[in-house]
């Protein structure tokens, strides 16, 4: 049983960290709590079944497309909605959360609420320590972790990671030494899109798509992030692993009460806010900073 | 001249009124308005739909439905209750339906959870309400309990939850007699998956209790969320538990992971139970064709469950290109009600109620004859139900057995359950 737990909590947690290093990074940089940030997430999935299934595109150049169009929706997003209203956080929650709806809305008008299946580039399974796993849980864990150390490298060692990053410990300072904040702004929102995009992408082949399917690991991202400390890259990243083993802990060790697996995952979040309220890793963010 | 001129003219004109007066309440046909309300983005809603549309497309096709010595043209008119989604919205377009859409009957629901709150609208304004999707038994008891108010509530289909259990735990007697006989396992190990919803509740029960009497053992119980979309977690534990048969109970999109994880992993226990998802066309798609062996209830399967059943398929599927889930029982509920009308020579509710409990029609999931508080009836000579399982992309019927294995019911075109190979291969000897 133990060996089964590890193995669907790491693929679990592997998907939210992507998700939740995205919202964590529009978060760290332009302070915005992008609610419609699953809901991006949802989109990719669904052009995806339209490129492939609908289109019958090849399903890699459905994926490149899809991640590509969503970023761009996304960009576009942040220059037309959220953008005019950055500095009212208030506003900016309605403003995203009604962006999720609406693409919910025309994804039910465009789909209806029948589950859809996107085909695998994979089939069949493997065991690992005695735990049977799909090739395509194993394809998305290995690319997940493959772009986790991208946007990690990224961040780090390059001109764009520098500008990002400094825009995150100091919008003005940012400004006065020549960084265009407003620019790295919405290149951190394509970014983090282009992550939901791709936790998208893996998830697509894994899942069926609804058009509800943003809405509990849009609860988890916040979760995850806020457990991690509030735009804390390396807290998004351990809280997603953390909250990943936690839910798959409770279908293994309560059964009957699978369904609550969201809630348990809430409850060990407040219970470390009420701990250390500033998140597992918001100190070491800041001294990382 | 003049004068002549003008008093033909005058005269007409007298005609003309005249006709347009006389002829124009018989020329304009009445019609009976039938709401029918459901989940409209969901496939559940759509069947509802469907079901409806071929049933009015019929009788008004054969003149409408006579009531007393006029003829009434049925209207449908779609209602979307959003129900997947929000109660109080299905509440809410029940309300609208009757005070704005001006509603003489109504047909469909199909969660539980938002049918009680459209019932209670529909039983506020003693409109009728034909329910197609709900299998909560306390939706009838309510009748049971309080008459006047709910007695414009009947249920057309599914069989109620307690019946769905009975049958359910007969195909899991089945299968666990193939088990018994082909891998050689006397005590067959049970896992219980079932959504989290009300309707599940007394199956859940009921399994739990009766399934050690009847020599199988409950290694466990999951009750993942009717909208989950992965299920991988609960396939390894019930792995783990060493469960030879999988107990799904789901009318959600579950349904769908769930067969596609279950089959992609070769997890060896078979499934049996409730899957509405299985129930589709468009499952054995859904699933990438993993859903293979998959085995769910059904109402609807290519045998002769009646004469009327073979050639509804047909027409249902000429007319909307799909095959028909139990929801389309809103066909049955139309001519249920035509007849209950024609029967009382009025609209009158009160009228029409009377009638519809002696209902005894024919019609193509068995025989219907509503319980004192308006069930459907359930048993060998009215409505029975399907196993089916699929095999190979077709949906086969496998339960009632062929041969007449079980109370005599022989259903023309019935074939034996398989059990999945992987499990053969897994368990056998």
């Amino acid at each position: 049983m133990i060996e089964s737990i590890i193995i669907n909590g790491l693929t679990s947690g592997g998907v939210y960290a992507l998700l939740a290093i995205g919202f964590s990074l529009i978060f760290g940089v332009a302070r915005i709590i992008n609610l419609a940030h699953t809901a991006f997430y949802m989109l990719a999935a669904y052009l995806i079944f339209t490129f492939a299934s609908f289109l019958g595109l090849n399903p890699l150049l459905s994926v490149i497309l899809s991640v590509i169009a969503v970023t761009i929706i996304g960009v576009f997003s942040y220059k037309l909605v959220i953008n005019p209203v950055r500095e009212h956080e208030t506003a900016i929650l309605i403003v995203t959360i009604a962006l999720a709806i609406i693409i919910q809305e025309v994804m039910l008008m465009a789909f209806g609420g029948h589950p859809r299946v996107v085909p695998s580039l994979v089939s069949g399974y493997t065991e690992i320590l005695g735990a049977k796993v799909a090739y395509k849980q194993l394809l998305a864990f290995g690319i997940a972790l493959i772009i986790l150390l991208c946007t990690w490298a990224l961040l780090l060692k390059t001109k764009l990671g520098i500008a990002v990053r400094s825009t995150a410990q100091d919008r003005e300072v940012a400004n006065l030494m020549g960084i265009n904040v407003a620019r790295t702004g919405m290149i951190t929102m394509g970014m983090a899109v282009a992550l939901a995009a791709i936790a998208g992408a893996l998830v697509a082949p894994l899942r069926v798509l609804e058009p509800g399917m943003w809405m509990h690991p849009l609860v988890m991202v916040l979760a995850i992030v806020v457990l991690g400390g509030l735009g804390s890259i390396k807290g998004s990243f351990v809280g997603a692993f953390i909250l990943g083993f936690a839910e798959t802990l409770v279908v293994f060790l309560v059964p009957m009460g699978a369904f609550l697996k969201g809630a348990v995952a809430l409850t060990i979040m407040l219970i470390v806010i009420l701990i250390r309220p500033e998140g597992l890793f918001g100190v070491a963010f800041e001294e990382e900073r | 001249m003049k004068r002549v001129m003008k008093g033909a003219i005058i005269l007409l004109l007298a005609c003309l009124v005249g006709v347009a007066t006389s002829c124009g309440p018989a020329a304009a046909a009445k019609e009976i308005k039938i709401g029918v309300i459901g989940p409209m983005a969901y496939v559940q809603g759509e069947h509802h739909w469907y079901g409806a549309l071929l049933a009015a497309e019929e009788i008004n096709a054969q003149g409408g439905i006579l009531v007393g010595d006029e003829w009434y043209q049925v209207t449908l008119v779609k209602v979307d209750s959003n129900e997947m989604v929000s109660v109080p919205d299905a509440a809410s377009a029940m309300e609208r339906a009757i005070t704005v859409d001006k509603v003489d009957f109504l047909v469909g629901g199909f969660r539980t959870e938002a049918v009680f709150a459209m019932q209670d609208v529909a039983m506020d304004y003693a409109k009728i309400f034909l329910g197609c999707g709900a299998s909560t038994p306390e939706l009838c008891t309510r009748v049971a309990d309080d008459y006047d108010r709910y007695k414009y509530w009947f249920r057309v289909t599914p069989m109620n939850s307690t019946y769905l259990g009975s049958v359910d735990f007969m195909l899991l007697g089945m299968v666990a007699e193939k088990i018994r006989a082909e891998l050689g396992i006397e005590v067959p190990k049970v896992a219980i998956l079932a959504e989290k919803a009300v309707w599940a509740d007394p199956i859940v029960a009921g399994a739990k209790q009766l399934l050690p009497a009847i020599g199988m053992e409950v290694v466990g119980e999951w009750r993942p969320s009717p909208t989950a979309t992965d299920v991988t977690a609960e396939l390894s534990a019930i792995e783990a538990a060493g469960a030879h048969m999988i107990f799904t109970s789901f009318s959600g999109p579950v349904g769908v992971p769930y067969a596609a994880q279950w089959g992609e992993l070769e997890i060896p226990a078979a499934s049996v139970g409730i899957n509405v998802e299985a129930q589709k066309e468009g499952f054995w798609d859904a699933t990438g064709g993993k859903g293979n062996y998959e085995m769910t209830m059904n109402t609807y399967a290519r045998v002769n469950i009646t004469d009327e059943t073979i050639p509804f398929i047909d027409r249902f599927i000429a007319r909307v290109g799909e095959f028909p889930t139990y929801s389309a029982g809103t066909y049955e509920a139309l001519y249920i009600l035509k007849a209950a009308i024609e029967r009382a020579g009025t609209l009158d509710s009160d009228a029409v109620v009377a009638e519809l409990e002696n209902t005894d029609r024919i019609g193509t999931a068995g025989r219907t004859v509503f319980t004192s508080d308006h069930d459907v009836t359930w048993g060998p000579g009215y409505v029975v139900g399907l196993g089916v399982q699929w095999q190979d992309g077709e949906m086969k019927c496998v339960w009632p057995p062929p041969g007449g294995e079980w109370e005599g019911v022989d259903y023309e075109g019935a074939v034996d359950y398989i059990l999945p190979p992987w499990m053969v291969e897994a368990w056998g000897p």
